[in-house]
């Protein structure tokens, strides 16, 4: 499991979340769940202004094998969506950590993270499955 | 570890990820499976497809054995290089597989699904009675299907230099013959190509050769959204021992002319016509789905006369939507699913989407 970026947050159900500078969090998932669902054809996409809990249903991948459903690691608000998604879902196979993002979000209580795995972990994770 | 064809290792050594199908390692993609769609789509693809069932016949009664088994006639390959599409039936009139068969120089060919090999052979060898045929498996063939708009051209490329001029003669579902390879105009992607079966031991410089003429290889991942969009049936998915031909979209290749042909499944499929005539059979139609989402195996839909089944769905990368057969009620005219909760229309067509690269459903039924 090589490209699993140091600096991010990982859920067991395979949502990667990154926090900038100024604590906006980017969530998407991991290279490992796009290489498992295969080409995505669809990403239906949360509304901004959503409010949302922690390992709540925010999203849903649809590949040509199966849809997936995409949990929020944490609560928040969702800011921002990923709309080069609708044309071009599969950015998120080409680049699950950058372009392929899914949408931003406030963060409710820091305190979701600690639930979270690091890079480390999820490898761990991954290749336990 | 499953069964490897004998291309296994060129699959590796082009990226291919490796699931098991039916006891067989095989490609699902190399890479993207509609990148690969697109290919055979735009220009031309690969697909090793040796893990299918070669059986040849041969014996004074090839033909009369086969025009019993089979519910279509070989009486119509008037001569070596012809070939059919047939089902074999089982006495109530349900399908025990699907198949291409060959009119050769020493009989025929029957290539037959790899899901269904050990059930196929035992029901060859259970209906021999007292025909004088000689039927033999050949395992050690391999099949190549090249496929797109650009696949004859780029084969011409590649096949050896004294087949050339018989390829570019073929017509369609024609065939030759030359020194233990057989060279056929058919295929399972609504589009221009070729499959060739061939001692194994030849397979790989085959391969090869194609790779370096340009044509890529495409896995069965791909194999599947081209046989839907093309609307062919899936043996175990559209049908199966189960299904009627009359409810599989099939009837046209149950041959039910000549009173004297008596084979197995005709007097079912007979009494299926009487009844389909009284809306009492359920048809294999096309479905889209015009809203986002993806439509899949095994979902439930609704008509207007009734419930319904999907068969086979999945994401078309051509129309870039989702597309599906489904076996629903006779005579329905509107239909819907349920896609997460909400009730989503769908259009009902007749099976078959894209030929040639080109949608080819209109507007309406």
């Amino acid at each position: 499991m090589s490209n699993i970026p140091d600096d991010f947050y990982y859920a067991s159900t395979h949502e990667w979340i990154k926090i900038d500078d100024n604590g906006v969090a980017t969530v998407g998932i991991s290279g490992h769940a796009q290489e498992a669902l295969g080409d995505i054809v669809f990403v239906e996409l949360p509304e901004p202004g959503t409010e949302i809990e922690a390992r709540a249903e925010i999203a849903v991948v649809e590949s040509v094998k199966a849809a997936s459903d995409i949990y929020s690691p944490v609560g928040g608000e969702i800011t921002a969506v990923n709309e080069a998604l609708i044309d071009n879902p599969q950015l998120v196979n080409t680049a699950p950590y950058e372009d392929g993002w899914i949408y931003r979000m406030t963060i409710n209580d820091k305190r979701d993270l600690d639930e979270l795995l690091n890079a480390e972990a999820y490898a761990e994770h991954c290749s336990d499955e | 570890m499953g069964r490897r064809t004998c291309l296994f290792d060129r699959h590796g050594a082009a990226g291919a990820k490796i699931v098991d199908f039916s006891g067989w390692d095989m490609p699902l993609h190399y890479g993207s499976q509609i990148e690969e769609h697109h290919q055979v789509r735009g220009a031309a693809g690969v697909f090793d497809v040796s893990h299918m069932t070669v059986t040849d016949v041969a014996g004074v009664d090839a033909e009369n054995w086969l025009r019993y088994l089979l519910a279509n006639d070989v009486a119509r390959l008037e001569a070596p290089g012809k070939a059919l599409y047939s089902l074999l039936l089982n006495h109530d009139g349900g399908v025990v597989d699907d198949l291409i068969v060959y009119r050769t120089e020493a009989g025929y060919r029957l290539v037959t699904n790899c899901a269904t090999r050990g059930k196929v052979l035992t029901w060859l060898a259970q209906n021999r009675r007292d025909f004088r045929v000689q039927v033999e498996e050949r395992p050690n063939l391999a099949i190549m299907a090249v496929n797109g708009p650009d696949s004859i051209a780029l084969a011409c490329e590649a096949l050896p230099a004294d087949v050339i001029e018989s390829v570019r003669q073929l017509g369609n579902f024609g065939s030759f013959e030359h020194g233990g390879w057989l060279v056929a105009r058919t295929g399972y992607t609504g589009e221009l190509g070729l499959e060739v079966i061939l001692p194994e031991q030849q397979a790989g410089a085959l391969w090869d050769a194609l790779l370096a003429a340009g044509v890529k290889p495409a896995g069965l991942g791909a194999r599947d959204t081209l046989r839907l969009e093309a609307g062919m049936n899936l043996y175990g998915q559209d049908m199966d021992e189960n299904t009627s031909p009359l409810s599989a979209n099939l009837g046209w290749s149950v041959s039910l002319r000549g009173e004297e042909r008596d084979f197995i499944g005709r007097e079912a499929v007979l009494r299926h016509k009487q009844r389909q005539g009284k809306g009492g059979l359920p048809v294999l139609a096309g479905l889209v789905l015009e809203a986002r989402g993806v439509l899949r195996n095994g979902q439930q839909v609704l008509t207007d006369k009734g419930e319904g089944v999907i068969t086979s769905g999945s994401f078309s990368p051509t129309l870039k939507q989702s597309i599906a057969l489904a076996r629903i009620p006779w005579g329905s005219e509107s239909c819907q699913v349920d896609l997460r909760g909400a009730m989503v229309p769908l259009k009902i067509v007749k099976p078959g989407f894209v030929r040639f690269g080109k949608r080819i459903f209109g507007n309406d039924l």
